[in-house]
């Protein structure tokens, strides 16, 4: 193998697996050492500055840091990542006077359509570069979907607000909330220099097919919507027995919204298996946990009306099958179809796109699933002026990846506006700093804790239960959000080696943990990784490959489950191994 | 400095054949020098306890004292241990083996401890081969005290003081071969391929296996004109052959290449197979002694299984001791009574 290039900000980038696994890549391990440090108001900005809304992530991000996080692959749960940065939020001290203010106005007008997570980061990346930022909602106040559609006992209306505020209270910012966009094109001869498109994929799907549709139409409801119109109070009951249709996140939110308003049996029915539910793990057990069962492979055959009135619904028992490429079909089992009784259904099996606002006259080019043509990297449609970030862009997904496209779109903004080529994108930041303090001591906290990933209290159920705005999940404590901290194996402190210091003594490969560490003999990377202590059975992770040292061997790491313990390092007679931490940082266009 | 090594190991590390884990054998973390050639040896130790599925508990470690001394704290930490008087290892593993011959004994010395100090005891336990693992860490100089030229020190070699070494070095392996050890090896810290067979190949003998190990010190001997640093070592060690311990009970699989040029059954069945080029014949004395000889006058150190016995009767058959541990021997037969006494005394009169 070649000499690992470490100064490729790619290596130690993907090293990071919690970091590089976010769409936005928060420099978690960073932020979560200032949790440690008791410096919240730090810890939030380093959160604000990359993902925006860092209170509302910390109730409500669909996490993928947490699977990617290195404590998974060494013990049974990765550190709570999600729910420290929480504690950042709730701790945190007045920040206004660390936000950055209106910039000197450059003349340049800029719309926004949709007052959710992308538009308000176009509009908090763009703000202090002198843009004149117009943002239009058709609700009362911004936040879009993670207004209307996540419910207030997983995130309170006052975080929401809170965050929100820090955007739309910007100079630059002029919010035009109640006003529906009904044409690009009449936005578009408002003489904008450039639009963007934040208006999400407002589009719930139905079963418009299914016998009794029709007839029932007064108690079935299309999820998103029906969360909405809880949301904005124009709804505040529900029948009795609630079914709800679907298995991800929505239907989720749905179930516990109907416990709330007045199900008293509620039920989700799903058509796959349950572990192929799409919801995350934890929303599953916060469901069951309050009493919804959830019925898997039963596929919807009809709403059932008696005297005009609906009241239940009958499934076909299905079985998945996967065939060789592990595609799943759903197969009749054969057995009676299966009766559900209920007074409602809610619908909660999809979402889509739609865009009939968008004139074909706008020279926007939309593909066969209704999506609008973008270049990938850009986020620019086939009209140059206009732009797309969120779930509007490539269709659903959730909120950090909506930020990060929105940080891409912004910055293909300003260089719109600034004729300049949008195909050259900024560089990250990077930064690699030693943590030595002395002969055997860092600046970061290396001994790795042994606990066991810590449980977030939850509210009294039944309080919970009888309202809708009590938020369910208390947060860690800061006592509690201390030692979860310490669990982060500060993968973000990498293990730099110097190959010109090496005097091959095997210290460090007798003292690792993990046995990461090999002195061998080159050779292609597919020989070379069963060869070493431990195989490198994971191909997604890199091996460290030095150049040849003096006895012709090279020394060839495994990062797989380095637990940056620092060992190595202290255990290095010559100072060959160095910790250093690497902070990778996504260019904003407010720093351009 | 971390005093307390993380608990986490790799995930897919795998258990030995008595369901331990490498992580059994291991011991406190060491608090010698970063890049001290010691920690190596002990790793090796480990290595070979794991590999052989030797059950800690069955383990005995003694020492003296010294830097090398000190390392049994760092490895086999579920086994028994003895820290003893400088330079007395054999003396209390002599002890020990007598009151139970069914532990595996392993001493752990220095240049220091057996060189000097303790030349005398280390003289008598080879020549009245004890069973057990004697494990020289040899790194040329007095490291606990600041790093004095010691008697295994090289003519001419230069310490980090700067001084060359006046004296004759002792060599311990010619030594011991001399006073009839009956398994003697060499080998170098910074090279476990050669070392970890040789110690399971020590640990599987019966009788006195000593292996002298160059171990550099890296804070006071590991400089360009010393003779035990770790650039020396490298550039001059010459192996007698490559090794492969094959223990028995263990089906002899093709994974090491054929022609192998010395096949040694030991004792307890188990094989070694020698890999190589000289003239020298590992089972005989002065073969080795020649070898070693020839190879010093070259100025190369000539590492590797230099001698053994595979036909070797340890001091318990020499003595013809009884065959179990005194601590499993009843009453009755520790101290048959007065009519046994009076037959004794009848038989010689």
């Amino acid at each position: 193998m070649k000499p690992t290039n470490i100064s490729k900000p790619d290596y130690f980038h993907k090293v990071v697996d919690c970091q590089h696994a976010c769409p936005a890549h928060t420099p978690v391990p960073e932020y979560i050492r200032l949790i440690a440090a008791q410096r919240y108001t730090d810890a939030y900005m380093v959160n604000w500055e990359s993902n925006v809304f860092p209170g509302v992530l910390g109730r409500t991000c669909d996490r993928p840091c947490e699977p990617a996080c290195r404590r998974g692959r060494v013990e049974d749960e990765p550190v709570a990542i999600c729910r420290l940065k929480r504690v950042a939020a709730d701790n945190k001290d007045d920040i206004t006077s660390l936000l950055p203010a209106a910039g000197p106005k450059n003349g340049k007008k800029l719309a926004l359509i949709g007052a959710g997570p992308a538009s308000l980061t176009v509009a908090r990346d763009l703000s202090p570069l002198g843009y004149e930022i117009h943002v239009y909602d058709e609700n009362a106040k911004g936040g879009g979907f993670m207004r209307s559609q996540i419910p207030s006992f997983r995130l309170p209306d006052e975080v929401l607000d809170e965050e929100v505020g820090y955007i739309t209270d910007n100079k630059a910012v002029t919010t035009f909330y109640n006003t529906r966009v009904d044409s690009l094109r009449a936005m578009l001869d408002k003489d904008y220099d450039a639009v963007f498109v934040g208006s999400g994929a407002p589009k719930g799907r139905d079963l418009p097919n299914l016998p009794g549709r029709k007839e029932g139409a007064d108690n079935i409801h299309i999820g998103i919507d029906w969360l909405a119109s809880v949301a904005f109070e124009h709804r505040s009951s529900v029948g009795k027995k609630v079914i709800v249709l679907g298995g991800g996140n929505t239907a989720m939110d749905c179930c516990r919204t109907a416990r709330r308003i007045g199900g008293a049996e509620v039920k989700v029915i799903v058509r796959s298996p349950f572990a192929d539910m799409k919801a995350s793990p934890w929303e599953k057990d916060d469901a069951v946990a309050e009493d919804i069962p959830i019925v898997d492979n039963h596929t919807p055959l009809e709403f059932v009306i008696e005297e005009g009135k609906l009241v239940g619904m009958r499934f076909d028992k299905v079985r998945a099958e996967y065939d060789q490429k592990n595609r799943r079909k759903l197969v009749s089992t054969g057995e009676e179809p299966a009766f559900y009784p209920c007074d409602e259904v809610l619908v909660a099996i999809g979402q889509e796109n739609s865009f009939p606002w968008i004139e074909s006259e706008t020279d926007i080019e939309f593909d066969n699933w209704g999506l609008p043509t973008l270049n990938k990297e850009t986020f620019q449609s086939t009209n140059s002026q206009v732009f797309f970030g969120g779930d509007s862009a490539f269709g659903p997904e959730n909120i950090i990846t909506a930020v990060a496209q929105a940080h891409q779109a912004a910055i293909s903004i300003d260089l719109f506006c600034q004729g300049e080529d949008l195909g050259v994108r900024p560089a990250p930041t990077t930064n690699l700093v030693s943590q030595k303090m002395g002969i055997h001591e860092w600046s970061y906290s290396n001994a790795v804790d042994n606990e066991q990933r810590f449980k977030v209290p939850h509210a009294d159920k039944a309080a919970a239960l009888g309202d809708r705005l009590l938020e369910v999940e208390l947060g860690f404590s800061t006592a509690t959000g201390f030692e979860e901290a310490q669990r982060c194996l500060n993968c973000d402190v990498q293990t730099v080696f110097s190959e010109a210091l090496c005097i091959e003594c095997d210290a460090c490969t007798d003292i690792c943990p993990t046995d990461c560490i090999n002195f061998i003999d080159n050779a292609k990377e597919a020989e070379l990784r069963p060869q070493l202590r431990m195989p490198a059975q994971n191909l997604e992770q890199d091996l460290y490959v030095s150049s040849d040292l003096p006895t012709g061997r090279v020394m060839v790491k495994d990062e797989d489950v380095c637990l940056h313990c620092g060992l190595c390092a202290e255990r290095c007679p010559t100072s060959a191994w160095d910790m250093q931490q690497f902070l990778y940082q996504v260019t904003k266009a407010s720093q351009l | 400095m971390s005093y307390i090594r993380p608990s986490f190991r790799h995930p897919n590390a795998e258990a030995n054949t008595k369901g331990f884990t490498r992580q059994d054998y291991e011991g406190a973390l060491s608090t010698l020098c970063a890049g001290c050639g010691h920690d190596s040896v002990s790793s090796a130790i480990i290595q070979s306890c794991f590999e052989l599925g030797v059950e800690p508990h069955r383990v005995a470690k003694i020492s003296g004292i010294g830097c090398s001394s000190k390392t049994p704290t760092y490895f086999l930490g579920k086994s028994h241990g003895f820290n003893s008087v400088h330079g007395r290892m054999p003396s209390v593993a002599t002890g020990a083996s007598m009151a139970n011959r069914d532990l595996l004994y392993v001493g752990v010395s220095g240049d220091g401890d057996s060189a000097s100090i303790g030349l005398g005891q280390f003289g008598h336990i080879a020549r009245r081969n004890l069973n057990m693992s004697y494990i020289v860490e040899n790194n040329g100089c007095y490291g606990l005290t600041k790093g004095q030229d010691s008697a295994t020190t090289d003519i001419g070699s230069k310490s980090k003081k700067g001084e060359p070494n006046p004296y004759e070095p002792i060599d311990l392996c010619a030594l011991a071969l001399q006073l009839g050890a009956t398994f003697v090896a060499r080998s170098f810290s910074g090279d476990k391929e050669q070392l970890v067979p040789l110690i399971k190949a020590a640990m599987s003998h019966n009788g006195f296996a000593f292996i002298d190990v160059i171990s550099p010190c890296v804070t006071f001997n590991n400089t360009a004109a010393s003779s035990k640093g770790y650039e020396f070592a490298r550039d001059h060690m010459e192996a007698t052959g490559k090794i492969d311990f094959v223990p028995v009970r263990s089906e002899i699989t093709a994974n090491y290449p054929a022609g192998f040029s010395q096949e040694i059954t030991l004792h307890d069945g188990s094989v070694i197979h020698l890999y190589k080029d000289g003239k020298l014949d590992c089972t005989d004395r002065r073969s080795a002694l020649n070898a070693i000889s020839e190879y010093s006058e070259k100025g190369q150190v000539l590492t590797g299984l230099l001698y053994v016995d595979p036909d070797s009767r340890d001091f318990h058959n020499i003595q013809q001791t009884v065959r179990q541990p005194l601590n499993s021997l009843a009453e009755i037969e520790l101290c048959p009574g007065s009519r046994a006494l009076a037959a004794i005394n009848a038989s010689l009169r």
